[in-house]
């Protein structure tokens, strides 16, 4: 029962990890680059559950100063992750627009198959 | 110039940023570059003012952003460790910039140099942005600006590796990223707080309620920013990324990106964190060192081995990178010195090194080993800057290079740890052999192929490459500003909090 119990008041933080770790091993071992930036962003959406599970407070209202409201949920963490979506969303960007150059400069986006190819000359 | 003094830590971010807008409507590359030019022989400027106040006050400027005080607000605070940085990256950034009109125009396509001044830009926001916070998100904000702009820039090269490069120095800067904020997350979730100074006194008593999480917070933001650091043996994205990205980014980069991780490190290392928990809780001073030494050691045989000048370099700069670690690792006043005064010289040094191969490559179009044959002869100006910087990486008396092995040395005995001096003395005689392979060369070869019509590189050019190697010899000899300032931040991050 006591572990269920730390099972229920923990699994925010199981499900972060998870998430976590599923997505760094896409990153390491997927050799397709579309995976890989899959992965990444699965990665990255994990700290962002990091960041707001626990900013979220039973019976917490919007941090309003008065006197009917005594329990208050922390905005900053929203507004931390709203910059890290942003980060996020460019890297994604970014990495696809990588991979498109990528594509036309080897014709393949597997790396695998680009190591063995540039090793022969 | 008094009403504009209190602003300039967040002027030191604004300028370039806006610089870059503007910049991106530019649709030739000669304008941007003007603009990149006027802003960088600028900014050196508004450091050196910081600088100097804060080293002659003794007391951090503090700047809290839109008024909120901090550490409710964002607060840029610009201590003596700070200052020294944003100098150095600013002194880097003008001094490449008249050299990149002619080399950007010789390897950039037309219609991307506008860009890669925008880029060149918002890099130098982003690590300028580094060094000049005192909140630990906002440091995750810039590190990503200077990486996202970082992985253009090298993508820009003509070689088709370069986009392979920038790919995979994006997976490896974006996993970097990552753990540095998941370790920050977790100070924010036990701590409530994210400015640097408030973290510092905070985290103390929080390290005796819950030290797990303070513990595994550590250990995420270590391996997040020596992924952005390129400590051995996460160096792996480096020497592509630096063999392959245009010659002006390649220098400015190995002067600044590392050299403000390194700095990220130590801020984090010290003042967050602070030397109790960094190590004494961990076995800190244990992982840095056997890393640092690893990285100095192997990195330089990897150098000593490679056919590609700039690839040489690069390894050249894992291992060197590896030195400053190793003052960090000791943690002791000497030892902290020579690690932070060794950011600033390697940084002078490797300009110097680039430079000239970025001339070589504008003259010749490679910077092959087997092309360099003979070059020292037709374009001795370049290759005597060569020689210097490579002088300096050596750690001959009378160069930068010499000052900085000579406190790590300190530090290293001052530890008890005198083999380990011992250690910094091998590794000098590997970068005898790998800039020697390049010197032999270029001097003892006859210049054959292209190498036989090329002569020194344009004044515009020539101008940066002086001075870069100038700046070599001129640290080795006057040590006021490296030696002395580099003493007085590690003092202070040694003394505990200010």
């Amino acid at each position: 029962m006591k572990s269920f119990q730390t099972f229920v008041e923990t699994y925010n933080y199981l499900v972060t990890v998870f998430l976590m770790v599923a997505g760094l091993y896409v990153v390491i071992a997927r050799g397709n680059m579309i995976k890989k930036l899959i992965g990444l962003s699965l990665f990255q959406t994990s700290v962002y559950l990091l960041y707001l599970a626990p900013a979220k407070i039973d019976g917490g209202t919007a941090p309003i100063l008065d006197a009917a409201y005594t329990v208050y949920s922390n905005p900053l963490p929203h507004v931390l992750i709203l910059t890290a979506i942003v980060v996020g969303v460019a890297t994604l960007a970014l990495g696809l627009a990588l991979v498109v150059r990528v594509h036309e400069a080897y014709g393949t986006i597997d790396e695998d198959e680009i190591f063995a190819e540039s090793e022969e000359p | 110039m008094t009403a504009i003094q209190p602003h300039l830590p967040i002027l030191i971010v604004l300028l370039p940023l806006a610089a870059a807008l503007v910049s991106a409507f530019f649709r030739r590359g000669a304008g941007a570059w003007a603009l990149a030019m006027g802003v960088s022989a600028l900014l050196p400027w508004m450091a050196g003012t910081m600088l100097w106040t804060v080293v002659r006050s003794g007391e951090p400027l503090s700047y809290a952003l839109g008024g909120w005080a901090p550490p409710w607000g964002i607060e840029y605070r610009v201590d003596v460790l700070n200052a020294f940085v944003l100098t150095l990256v600013t002194a880097v950034g003008a001094v490449i910039m008249p050299y990149a009109r002619r080399s950007v125009a010789r390897e950039v396509h037309e219609h991307q140099q506008a860009w890669f001044y925008t880029m060149y830009l918002l890099c130098l926001t982003g690590l300028l942005g580094i060094a000049v916070t005192g909140d630990a998100f906002n440091a995750f904000v810039f590190l990503e600006i200077s990486s996202l702009s970082t992985y253009v820039l090298i993508a820009l090269g003509r070689d088709r590796r370069a986009v392979l490069s920038s790919f995979q120095y994006l997976i490896m800067g974006t996993i970097g990223a990552t753990f540095y904020v998941i370790g920050i997350g977790l100070l924010y979730l036990v701590t409530g707080t994210l400015n640097m100074a408030d973290l510092g006194a905070r985290l103390g008593p929080a390290y005796a309620t819950y030290p797990r999480p303070v513990l595994t917070a550590l250990a995420f933001v270590v391996v997040g920013v020596c992924l952005k650091l390129a400590l051995f043996p996460l160096h792996v994205w480096l020497p592509g990324a630096y063999a392959s990205a245009p010659s002006v980014a390649t220098t400015f980069l190995a002067g600044t990106a590392t050299k403000v991780a390194l700095y990220l490190l130590v801020r984090l290392l010290f003042t967050v964190f602070g030397i109790g928990i960094t190590f004494r809780a961990l076995p800190m001073t244990a992982v840095l060192l056997v890393l640092a030494v690893a990285g100095m050691v192997l990195a330089s045989f990897s150098a000593a081995m490679q056919r590609d000048a700039k690839r040489l370099l690069a390894y050249s700069s894992v291992a060197q990178i590896g030195y400053v670690t190793f003052g960090i690792g000791l943690a002791n006043a000497n030892g902290l010195t020579g690690g932070l005064v060794h950011l600033a010289n390697h940084a002078v040094i490797k300009t110097t090194l680039f430079l000239a191969l970025g001339a070589v490559y504008y003259r010749i179009g490679s910077v092959r080993l087997e092309h360099l044959a003979g070059i020292g002869r037709v374009m001795p100006w370049t290759m005597a800057t060569f020689v210097v910087g490579g002088l300096g990486l050596i750690g001959v008396p009378g160069t930068a290079g010499f000052i900085s092995k000579w406190y790590l040395a300190l530090g290293a005995i001052d530890a008890g740890l005198w083999p380990l001096a011992f250690v910094l003395v091998i590794t000098s005689f590997l970068a005898v052999v790998y800039v020697g392979r390049v010197v032999e060369v270029a001097y003892f070869h006859e210049p054959s192929g292209p190498a036989r019509d090329a002569t020194d590189p344009p004044w515009s050019m020539l101008v940066s490459m002086l001075a870069a190697a100038g700046a070599t010899i001129y640290f080795g000899f006057d040590t006021r500003a490296t030696a002395e300032v580099a003493g007085m931040a590690a003092r202070l991050l040694l003394g505990g909090r200010e």
